[in-house]
């Protein structure tokens, strides 16, 4: 056999039959639904079906869940998480609903219950459920007549893709995340660099990242258009892995491990693009317009679309510029800020918490923000970490499990013209609510900007701090 | 699943570029059971200034696109996030073709899945068409789906589709019920695989 990418690997393990236009018919592992899952569900009873492998399907509240101790409770989106619960009871799939001690963001909840694992294709109509490949699964979003479908067959078709392989040679520098790696590869890479493209994340930097690193990383994948992003599985995966409440345990456990060492690229595996880029080049980055594209160093400048020979994309910029009311020209450290969110599946692992807890320690911050935990699970982590004090003390909130002000479903909302330091994964104009202005970066910077008020460079606050 | 035949109809022609999911139906719509019609809240937001009036220079907002089935926009139409909701908002409001020069991944197969025909014009053929003055006055453009070709008064433009979405548009197929039809090789595939990875399935 000639040497195959993972991609084509997990690819090849999962086709049950190929069709005469070259689509595949492949096996879902795992299909994660939410509460936006309602019209999946809706489109299988309206054909008097019910689920296919309800052992392999899970569901969990996110996007509608109250995530701030004093939100009054919105009806709507209790009838919205009410629906998931009921349609998961009455097709016997299982449900981490509101106030379940599993409940969290798909993207949280799947991996740290050991749901999601190497090797696996995993669905959820959602699409940043590139996130599981971190974990080296093949995992990508779906619409909802997909969902019906997999709800009904446990399969999907697809149209094999083709495959990108980014690697990022060298070390990060201290004070940098795998945020900072994420957003500085679409700044340079640009937001439709991968459409419809399969991404192996390879190189030393990669490797030196935690699953949780990966985990932001492979999330930020749709924003450069693909379609999913995996790392191949390693000893930071199966230490991850080993014990999990849903994963393999004893003699399966290293049965599998046998199995996920098989996965990664073989020596000479061809891709269809290759990009290597460099880890010491990578500065902390925030974004400045409306597309996560759209972003810089924090010690550069709000770029000038004068300086632009496309006239579209000057354009463009000019655009994102009159929303986000910057200027050209003006330093991106200059930018003062209304509030911060820490939270969202991009950033809202311990891991994330700690990062943003080691700023904000014996500091306070000058503008009001929200931490919410991605899951039940990192919740009480936190608090028994005493995380959950140092943001209280800083004049933060510490809010419950969920999507939250990611996209504010769920009512936290950014004010019409309030600009957001936030952890999440899209700026899109509108995104964090009408008129609101969002500018992505890490954790740590994130916390940053809240004790600056104004977008800094938290490398300047850390002087003594940095592990 | 209705099978696609050629549209006669007039066209809006939107003609922006990079409308995302968001723009097509902000987020805080999509709890509504589909039953009472998406059509509404199509391009919500952008549909209306800050005041929440609507604003006059937008041709969703034109009477004489009231009968559009056809969209044309520029580049990217329907990037962003999974939601198959921003293609019910088109199809409520009696969409069943967009011309663009490209379209966002997830969006393309949900459209198609909803009858909805995401029709690749080249840059310059959305150019020729949004500047057409019978498109700009209303008048009915017809699309054939079997031809691949867009026609307005004597001109025609052709256009490119997926062979396999063309071949399930025009025959109406439905996804689900094509894999029913699977029902055995699925079956082996889970016997073979139940064998082979025995860790994949939840402890
Ligand atoms: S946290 Fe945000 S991006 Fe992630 S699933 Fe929820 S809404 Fe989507």
């Amino acid at each position: 056999m000639p040497p195959r990418t993972i991609i084509d690997k997990i690819w090849d393990a999962h086709t049950i039959a190929v069709r005469e236009d070259g689509d595949c018919l492949l096996w879902v592992d795992r299909h994660l639904v939410h509460e936006g899952s309602h019209h999946g569900f809706a489109q299988m009873k309206q054909r008097g079906a019910t689920a296919a492998r309800p052992d392999l399907t899970f569901g969990t509240a996110d996007h509608y869940v109250p995530t701030r101790p004093t939100a009054p409770v919105d009806p709507d989106a209790a009838r919205m998480i009410r629906q998931l619960t009921e349609n998961c009871a009455l097709n016997g799939v299982a449900c981490f609903g509101h106030g379940d001690s599993r409940q969290g963001i798909a993207h949280v909840v799947a991996p740290e219950l050991g749901l999601t694992l190497p090797g696996l294709l995993v669905v959820c109509g959602d699409s940043h459920t590139s996130t599981h490949g971190a974990l080296g699964a093949y995992a990508f979003g779906v619409g909802a007549s997909e969902v019906a479908h997999v709800l009904m067959t446990q399969t999907i078709w697809q149209s094999r893709p083709k495959r990108i392989r980014i690697s990022i040679e060298g070390q990060l520098g201290p004070g940098l995340s795998a945020k900072d790696m994420a957003l500085a590869i679409i700044a340079r890479l640009g937001a439709g660099y991968a459409a419809g493209c399969a991404i192996e994340y390879a190189g030393e930097a990669v490797r030196a990242l935690s699953i949780e690193g990966r985990l932001t990383l492979c999330n930020l994948s749709i924003e450069s258009g693909s379609r999913l992003g995996l790392v191949a599985p390693d000893e930071t995966t199966f230490a991850y892995v080993r014990g999990r409440p849903y994963a393999p345990q004893g003699d399966d456990f290293e049965r599998a491990v046998a199995d996920w060492r098989g996965l990664a690229s073989d020596p000479g595996a061809v891709f269809d693009r290759e990009v290597v880029l460099d880890a010491r080049e990578i500065a902390p980055t925030v974004t400045w317009g409306v597309s996560p594209e759209q972003a810089a160093p924090i010690g550069g400048r709000v770029p000038d679309p004068a300086s632009l020979s496309d006239p579209t994309k000057a354009d463009a910029w000019r655009d994102a510029l009159a929303y986000m009311g910057l200027t050209a020209g003006m330093r991106i450290d200059d930018i003062r800020v209304d509030r911060v969110f820490i939270g969202s599946c991009t950033n809202s692992r311990i891991e994330d918490l700690r990062a943003a807890a080691a700023v904000l320690a014996g500091r306070t911050a000058r503008v009001p923000g929200l931490v919410s935990p991605g899951s039940a699970s990192v919740k009480r982590q936190a608090e028994q970490e005493g995380l959950d004090a140092i943001f209280l003390a800083a004049g933060l909130e510490w809010g419950g499990p969920g999507c939250s002000m990611c996209v504010g479903m769920n009512g936290d909302l950014v004010g019409p013209g309030e600009r957001c330091a936030s952890t999440t994964n899209r700026n899109f104009k509108g995104r964090q609510g009408k008129g609101a202005r969002t500018h992505l970066m890490s954790p740590a910077m994130a916390a940053a900007a809240a004790v600056a008020g104004r977008l800094c460079d938290v490398r300047d606050l850390m002087a003594g701090r940095l592990a | 699943m209705i099978a696609f035949e050629t549209i006669e109809a007039p066209a809006c022609p939107l003609g922006l570029e990079n409308v995302d999911t968001d723009q097509l139906i902000p987020a805080r719509f999509m709890q509504t059971p589909r039953a009472q019609g998406y059509g509404g809240f199509l391009l919500h937001d952008l549909r209306r200034d800050e005041g929440g009036a609507m604003r006059g220079d937008l041709a969703v907002n034109d009477a004489r696109y009231g009968a559009a089935q056809i969209m044309i926009a520029r580049a990217n139409f329907g990037c962003g996030s999974s939601r198959e909701a921003a293609v019910y908002v088109l199809a409520d409001a009696g969409y069943r073709c967009v011309l663009a020069p490209s379209f966002g991944d997830i969006f393309a197969s949900n459209a198609v899945k909803n009858g909805v025909l995401p029709a690749r014009v080249s840059a310059s053929g959305i150019e020729t068409l949004l500047g057409d003055p019978g498109v700009l006055a209303g008048a009915p453009i017809r699309v054939d789906l079997a031809a691949q070709t867009v026609s307005v008064g004597n001109k025609s433009i052709a256009f490119e589709v997926r062979p396999d979405w063309k071949k399930q548009l025009l025959n109406g197929w439905d996804d689900v019920d094509l894999t029913r039809s699977y029902a055995q090789e699925i079956a082996q595939f889970v016997e073979r695989d139940t064998a082979q990875r025995p860790w994949a399935v939840p402890r």
